[in-house]
């Protein structure tokens, strides 16, 4: 199954860095989330595209977690050649990452 | 327990303004804040006002203004926003100008001023976040502007103004300061400070949290996106927040879109660095309460930090652009041997470019070579670089827009672009080096 089958997600960017959250549609994948969108894989995912640190931060309060991808903006907004110079299209990607699928009744 | 209606009237410099009429309406609102500084504009807009001492402030300010504040003075309601740019002071005479050619000749318009620091950072050698030093820039920079907080604003309300007008303030803090003003929270009642900040966060970018940024037709749909309307936050004495929107206004207000938008543009979300306070949004809670309103509560804080985030402007290089689309069979290869002959003619005539981009939008331009291959039907070639001069950047886009007469079969809709870019790097400067104050336009 594909991340986005179970989550949401949103890209926001400051100077040269990106963050890209995500957010479970339902509170009981979270675990399940949280087990399989590691920083290995996330920062394999964007290898080709962010040269800095990956960071991840775990907010159970809102069954979410928020990816920080530094040196991910080619330069950042006001100065990169990107035609997205935002980053806003990388929620995209991350999204289609592959996952396993939940164990029955193993949600929560 | 008393309870603040603030609505959110722009999240960026060029957003609508009907939903900022429907909400000056139909909002019931006590204050309407226009959030409208991106990281580059405070840059742009200074380098507007050393060409015209009388400008540097949004080019919607007056058409804003002209559009709600009849409508705010009818129904009481106060305007907040940092529409002044690199000049604060020109934009609020202006707003007066105009208050008094639409009848409101005693409508009181506040400037908040103090946060260009750029005398006092030329004098240091701080650091950058690029890894460069301010002295590196040297006569290259534009600007320097400090984010400055919420007490200035509650200020100018204390003082009686119904437009308080800012340059570069915390986008937060546009909606902090309100609060400060009208609930009388102290500068050092930190959990409160992080409560009003979480408030500020989620309605600083206005349609992002009522559905704008979020639809993905058959996985997150949201109705009637054409109108979307602008949240309302009602914010109680005690810090807890509802986000709603006018009723039958376009979008929706989830646990959703709530969510999506609190970790929007945060790193830690127990360290977001703000100039009052460090708030923490590791305990908030998102509660859907009835259609369209979402209850909001466990935003903390602890102590501010004594530095301001600043943004320094600075011209940076030139950037050459040149775009040309192919379609049909075969047009990845006629779109790939495209990019191939401008990269090698680039190099025969001598362009020097210390950075370029060279792709096919529709194939991997967003997402480079982390993109799924899958061949379109048409794609859009396209080359970037940077250089040194506007010549050599002009020289780029040429050399794709060459490609009619001397490149592949068939393409079409040549477009080219050089421009100067001022770019914005960051540094942290002591709040004592910015000097708020408050003055009131004749």
């Amino acid at each position: 199954m594909k991340l986005r089958e179970i989550a949401h997600s949103r890209t926001g960017d400051k100077g040269n860095i990106s963050n890209i959250s995500v957010i479970a549609f339902d509170e009981a994948d979270y675990a399940h989330m949280r087990a399989h969108v590691t920083v290995e894989r996330v920062a394999a995912l964007f290898a080709p595209i962010a040269r800095g640190k990956v960071t991840r931060y775990e907010m159970p309060n809102v069954a979410a977690l928020n990816f920080v991808i530094e040196d991910a903006l080619a330069g950042g907004v006001t100065r990169s050649l990107a035609q997205d110079a935002h980053g806003k299209s990388l929620s995209s990607l991350l999204l289609d990452l592959d996952l396993p699928a939940p164990t029955e009744g193993a949600g929560a | 327990m008393r309870t603040i209606r603030l609505g959110a009237g722009a999240g960026y410099s060029g957003d609508r303004i009907e939903p900022a009429i429907e909400l000056a309406e139909k909002g019931a609102l006590d204050y309407l804040v226009f959030e409208c500084l991106a990281e580059r504009t405070i840059a742009l807009a200074q380098q507007a006002r050393l060409k015209d001492p009388a400008s540097g402030f949004d080019p919607l300010l007056a058409a804003r203004m002209r559009a709600v504040l009849p409508i705010c003075a009818r129904n009481g309601v106060k305007v907040v926003t940092n529409m002044g740019a690199a000049n604060p002071a020109a934009a609020a005479r202006a707003t007066r100008t105009l208050a008094r050619e639409v009848g409101l000749a005693n409508l009181r318009v506040a400037a908040v001023t103090g946060d260009d620091v750029l005398a006092q950072l030329r004098a240091s050698d701080a650091a950058l976040d690029n890894g460069g030093r301010i002295s590196t820039l040297g006569n290259r920079i534009v600007s320097a502007n400090a984010y400055i907080g919420a007490k200035p604003i509650a200020d100018a309300l204390a003082a009686g103004a119904d437009v308080v007008i800012t340059g570069r303030a915390a986008d937060p803090a546009l909606f902090l300061g309100p609060l400060i003003h009208e609930f009388g929270w102290a500068m050092d009642d930190w959990t409160m400070l992080g409560k009003g900040t979480v408030v500020g966060h989620l309605l600083e970018c206005a349609g992002q949290i009522t559905g704008g940024y979020f639809a993905d037709p058959g996985v997150k749909d949201i109705p009637d996106l054409a109108r979307l309307g602008f949240p309302i936050g009602e914010v109680r004495e005690d810090g807890q927040l509802v986000v709603t929107k006018v009723a039958g206004s376009g979008g929706s207000v989830t646990s959703r879109t709530v969510k999506e938008q609190l970790l929007y543009e945060i790193h830690d979300p127990k360290l977001y660095y703000q100039p009052d306070v460090v708030a923490d949004f590791s305990q908030v809670r998102v509660e859907e309460i009835g259609p369209d309103r979402v209850r909001v509560t466990g935003g903390a804080g602890a102590p501010k930090t004594g530095l301001l985030k600043t943004s320094v402007g600075y011209v940076d290089s030139f950037i050459g652009e040149g775009q040309i689309s192919y379609a049909g069979p075969n047009a990845v290869a006629r779109g790939k041997l495209a990019l191939e002959i401008v990269r090698e003619r680039l190099a025969l005539t001598g362009v020097r470019a210390s950075e370029t981009r060279y792709e096919l939008i529709g194939v991997d331009s967003l997402h480079g070579a982390a993109s799924i291959a899958r061949d379109p039907y048409e794609v859009r070639v396209r080359v970037a670089g940077r250089t040194e001069t506007l010549e050599e950047a002009a020289r780029i886009g040429n050399e794709v827009e060459t490609l009619y007469t001397n490149g592949p079969a068939g393409g079409g809709g040549a477009w080219k672009s050089a421009r100067e870019i001022v770019a914005v790097a960051s540094t942290l400067t002591p709040e004592g080096a910015a000097r708020p104050s408050v003055s009131f336009a004749d």
